[in-house]
C-alpha cells in the first residue's frame, strides 16, 4: 500500500532547542501530485523542510518519515538530496569565492555517481547548464558569479529554480519561493517549476499567498498551524484563505486543542 | 549547535598524511651536537675549501651569542641544539654518474614521493634537483641546461666546481648575522641547490628542488642560493616532505636570490613537511630564512607558497627592491589544522625609485590551529613613488583556532601609496548545510570553499603544481568544519 506514496510522513514530532515546533504531523504525497502547505508565520512550515533535508537544527523526537519507501531520517543530508529530494531555500545561502559553475558540476556529478553514472564532460556540463538557463529565463551573468554572492533577493530566487532545473529533484520543496517577487519575477520562476515538473515528480509548496498558486496548480492545499496538519482539502482552500485570512483556522483549531 | 560543530570538525580534521613513511637504508651520521669540531667535520666531510670553513666558524661563534627569537606569535617548546644530530647522509657515491649509481631505495622513495629519478618519467619540462637529508641525491636534465649555460646543481657541487660564483653571492642576501636561524644554517648547512642563470637566458623549464628528511633525530639545514643574471627568467619550484614521527625535527634552512638588472624570478614551495599529529605530538619545526634582492633596475622577484604541513612555521619571504622599478611580490596560502602554528608573511623593502610590491596573503585555520600573518612594508626615503598593495585574509573553520595579522608599515617618503586590507571570514553551518542539500558531502564542500578562496594565490603556481597543491589543501583540511 506505502508503495504508492512518495513521501510519507506519519505522527512527526520535532523540536528547535527542546521546544517543540511540530506536534504530531502526517503528510502523504504520491508521484506527480503538487501539494501547497499554507499557515502563519511561525507555524512550522519551515522547521518541516529542514526535517525532511535533513538540517541538524531540527531534532526528531517521534514518528517516521519514508520516502519512496526508505527510510529518510536514517540518511544525511547528502543522501536525501541524491536521492532526489530538493529545497529552494526560503533564504538561499552566499557562498563567496565558489563559482556557480564549480558549485553546480560539483552537484551534478555526486548525484550522476550516486546513480552509477560517469561524470559530465565539461562540454556536456556547459551545455546542459545552458539549457536549463533558458528553460528557467536566468541571466548568464549570474551563473558567472559565486554562488548568491551580491545577488537581489530576486535572483537568489531565480537560482534555487534554476538549481532545481539542474537537479531534476523528485520531490521539490519550495519553501516560500514567492517572497519578495515581483508580479514578473513570479511567472518566470512558477513557469520554470511547471516545465522541469515530470509527470511522476511531486512538489511541496510552502506559501502565505494565493498568487503563487494561480501559476502552479495544486492538488491538495493543506493549513499548517501549531506544528499540526489543521485543514486539509483541494484548491478551493487556497482561495478561501486568501479572502478570510486564517483567524478562522487557527480559532477552530485552539478550539480543538483546549 | 555547539555539539553539531564539534562533531563535524572531529569528522573534517581526520586527514591522514601521506608521506609519513620512512626509507630504510643505511645512513651516515656524524655524532651528535653541536660545537666547533662539529662544524670542522661538516666541512671535512664535504671536502670544503678554507674559505667556506672560516665562514662556518664565524657563523658559529656569532650563534652562539644569539638567543632564538621571540617576538613570534608562536609557543615553541624548548629545543635541545647538543641534542640533534647536524649531518646524516645516504650512504651512497656523493655524486652518482649515473643512474644506475643511485641506490635503488632512494630511486624507490623519491618515485613513491611522485618524484621518479629518472628523466624520461619526469613531468616534461621539469629539472629536479632531489635533497635527502643532508645530501643532494640527483640532480636531472643537467645536460639539456648546460647547453644554455644554465648551471643547476647541488649546493655542495657548485662549491666545488664554481667557487667564484658561490663565494661572491653566498650570504650577500642573508647575512650570517642575520637572525638565529640564519646564523645556526651558515655553520652547519648541509647541502641544498645551485642555479646560475646567465645574461639574457630564459630557462627553458621549470626547474626545482624536491627536500626529504629521512633520519631520525636530525635537523635539515640546507641552503638555496639562485642567481639570474641580467634580462634572465628563472621559475623554480620547492617541495618537502618528512616521516611521521612522535619528535619533533629541526629544519632551519635559508634561501638567496638574486635577480640583477631586467631579470626575474619566480620562486614558488608547496610546503608539507609533517605537521605532527591530531594531539599536537611530533611534527616539523620549520624556520626558514628566505629573501631576495631585486639588484638591477626593472628586476622582479616573486613569491609564491602553499604551505599546509609542519607543527611550527617561522617564514617570512622577502624582497629588497634596490634596483629602481623593481617588482616584488609574495603570494601565500597558510593551512594550519590541529595543533599546527604559523606565523608568516613577508618584508618589503622599497629602496629604488617607483618600486612596486604586491601582497596576497591568505590563512585558513581550522582545529585547534593558530595561523598569524606578520607583515612589513617599508619605504625608505630615497625610493620615491613607492607603491604597495597588501591584501591579508583568514579563514576559520571552527570556533577553537585562531587568525592574526601584524602588519607593519614604515614610510620615510611622502610619495608613497601604500594601502592594506584585511578580511576574516568563517565557514559557515549553513554554508556546509547548502552544498549538503545539493548532494555535495561535507569535505567536498570544504574543498569547495577552501580552493575558491585561495585560487588567486594558487593560479600563480607553475601549472603543473597548481593541481597537487589543490589536492593538498583539501587533504591537510580533510575530516574539519563548523
Ligand atoms: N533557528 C531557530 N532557533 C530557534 N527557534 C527557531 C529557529 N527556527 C525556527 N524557530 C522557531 O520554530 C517555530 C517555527 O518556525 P518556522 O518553521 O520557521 O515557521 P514558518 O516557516 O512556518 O514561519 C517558530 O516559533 C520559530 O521561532
Ligand atoms: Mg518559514
Amino acid at each position: 500500500m506505502n508503495n504508492s506514496f512518495l513521501l510519507q510522513i506519519k505522527d512527526l514530532k520535532a523540536t528547535i532547542d527542546n521546544k517543540e515546533i511540530l506536534k504530531g504531523l502526517n503528510l502523504e504525497v504520491k508521484p506527480g501530485e503538487i501539494h501547497a502547505i499554507m499557515g502563519p508565520n511561525g507555524s512550522g512550515k519551515s522547521t518541516l523542510a529542514s526535517v525532511l533535508t535533513g538540517r541538524e537544527i531540527a531534532q526528531v523526537t517521534h514518528g517516521s518519515v519514508s520516502f519512496d519507501g526508505k527510510d529518510l531520517l536514517s540518511l544525511s543530508p547528502e543522501e536525501r538530496a541524491r536521492e532526489g529530494i530538493f529545497l529552494s531555500f526560503q533564504y538561499p545561502i552566499e557562498i563567496p569565492g565558489v563559482s556557480m559553475v564549480n558549485f553546480m558540476k560539483t552537484a551534478v556529478n555526486e548525484q550522476r555517481k550516486h546513480r552509477g553514472l560517469d561524470p559530465l564532460s565539461a562540454s556536456d556540463f556547459l551545455k546542459l547548464m545552458r539549457e536549463k538557463k533558458e528553460l528557467v529565463e536566468i541571466d548568464s551573468a549570474l551563473t558567472n558569479r559565486s554562488v548568491n554572492e551580491g545577488f537581489s533577493g530576486g535572483e537568489k530566487k531565480k537560482n534555487e529554480i534554476f538549481q532545481m532545473a539542474m537537479l531534476e529533484p523528485r520531490l521539490s520543496i519550495l519553501d516560500e519561493t514567492d517572497s519578495g517577487l515581483d508580479i514578473d519575477a513570479l511567472r518566470i520562476v512558477a513557469n520554470g517549476v511547471n516545465k522541469i515538473r515530470k509527470p511522476d515528480t511531486s512538489v511541496i509548496v510552502i506559501t502565505h499567498y494565493q498568487r503563487l498558486l494561480d501559476y502552479i496548480v495544486p492538488d491538495v492545499v493543506h493549513v499548517l498551524y501549531n506544528g499540526r496538519i489543521v485543514r486539509t482539502a483541494g484548491k478551493e482552500l487556497a482561495l478561501e484563505l486568501e479572502e478570510r485570512g486564517y483567524d478562522w483556522i487557527k480559532r477552530e483549531a485552539d478550539n480543538v486543542e483546549a | 549547535m555547539d555539539n553539531n560543530q564539534d562533531k563535524v570538525l572531529n569528522e573534517v580534521t581526520q586527514g591522514e598524511y601521506k608521506y609519513g613513511f620512512v626509507t630504510d637504508i643505511d645512513t651516515e651520521k656524524i655524532p651528535v651536537g653541536l660545537n666547533e669540531e662539529i662544524v670542522r667535520l661538516i666541512s671535512a666531510k664535504k671536502n670544503e675549501p678554507e674559505w667556506l670553513l672560516e665562514f662556518r666558524l664565524k657563523a658559529f661563534r656569532h650563534w652562539q651569542t644569539m638567543k632564538m627569537p621571540s617576538w613570534a606569535n608562536l609557543k615553541i617548546p624548548e629545543i635541545k641544539y647538543q641534542d640533534i644530530i647536524y649531518y646524516a647522509a645516504p650512504k651512497q657515491r656523493v655524486a652518482p654518474e649515473s643512474m644506475d649509481d643511485v641506490d635503488p631505495e632512494l630511486k624507490k622513495t623519491f618515485e613513491k614521493l611522485g618524484i621518479p629519478l629518472e628523466e624520461q618519467k619526469r613531468l616534461t619540462g621539469v629539472a629536479v634537483d632531489a635533497v635527502m637529508d643532508s645530501v643532494s641525491v640527483k640532480t636531472t636534465f643537467r645536460e639539456t641546461l648546460a647547453e644554455e649555460g644554465i648551471i643547476f646543481c647541488s649546493f655542495s657541487e657548485a662549491v666545488r666546481e664554481h667557487p667564484s660564483l658561490v663565494q661572491k653571492y653566498l650570504a650577500s642576501v642573508v647575512p650570517y648575522t642575520d637572525n638565529f636561524f640564519a646564523a645556526l644554517n651558515s655553520a652547519v648547512f648541509s647541502d641544498g641547490s645551485f642555479c646560475y642563470i646567465p645574461k639574457g637566458v630564459r630557462c627553458p623549464m621549470e626547474l626545482s628542488t624536491y627536500f626529504r628528511i629521512n633520519a631520525a633525530n636530525t635537523g635539515q639545514f640546507e641552503r638555496t642560493l639562485l642567481i639570474a643574471d641580467e634580462e634572465a627568467y628563472v621559475s623554480y619550484l620547492e617541495g618537502c616532505t618528512a616521516p611521521q614521527r612522535d619528535e619533533n625535527q629541526l629544519h632551519a634552512a635559508v634561501v638567496e636570490i638574486v635577480a640583477e638588472r631586467g631579470a626575474e624570478v619566480k620562486y614558488s614551495t608547496v610546503q608539507n613537511w609533517y605537521p605532527g599529529d591530531r594531539e599536537g605530538r611530533g611534527g616539523i619545526y620549520n624556520f626558514v630564512t628566505k629573501r631576495g634582492i631585486c639588484k638591477g633596475e626593472s628586476s622582479k622577484i616573486s613569491w609564491t607558497q602553499v604551505e599546509t604541513g609542519s607543527a611550527i612555521t617561522w617564514k617570512y619571504p622577502s624582497c629588497i627592491l634596490r634596483g629602481d622599478n623593481s617588482v616584488g611580490e609574495f603570494y601565500s596560502v597558510a593551512v594550519t589544522n590541529n595543533h599546527q602554528q604559523a606565523d608568516t608573511g613577508t618584508k618589503m623593502i622599497h629602496l629604488g625609485k617607483n618600486t612596486r610590491s604586491t601582497i596576497v596573503s591568505k590563512g585558513i585555520s581550522a582545529g585547534l590551529s593558530q595561523n598569524s600573518y606578520r607583515g612589513l612594508v617599508k619605504v625608505v626615503k630615497k625610493a620615491d613613488n613607492a607603491r604597495n598593495f597588501s591584501q591579508c585574509d583568514s579563514l576559520l573553520l571552527g570556533d577553537r583556532c585562531g587568525a592574526h595579522t601584524f602588519p607593519y608599515i614604515e614610510v620615510d617618503n611622502q610619495s608613497a601609496v601604500v594601502e592594506h586590507e584585511a578580511t576574516t571570514s568563517r565557514i559557515g553551518e549553513d554554508q556546509i548545510f547548502y552544498c549538503n542539500q545539493r548532494g555535495i558531502s561535507t569535505e567536498d564542500a570544504i574543498g569547495l570553499i577552501v580552493n575558491g578562496y585561495a585560487r588567486e594565490v594558487i593560479n600563480k603556481l607553475p601549472m603543473e603544481f597548481a593541481v597537487e597543491a589543490t589536492k593538498l589543501l583539501q587533504i591537510s583540511l580533510e575530516g574539519s568544519v563548523g
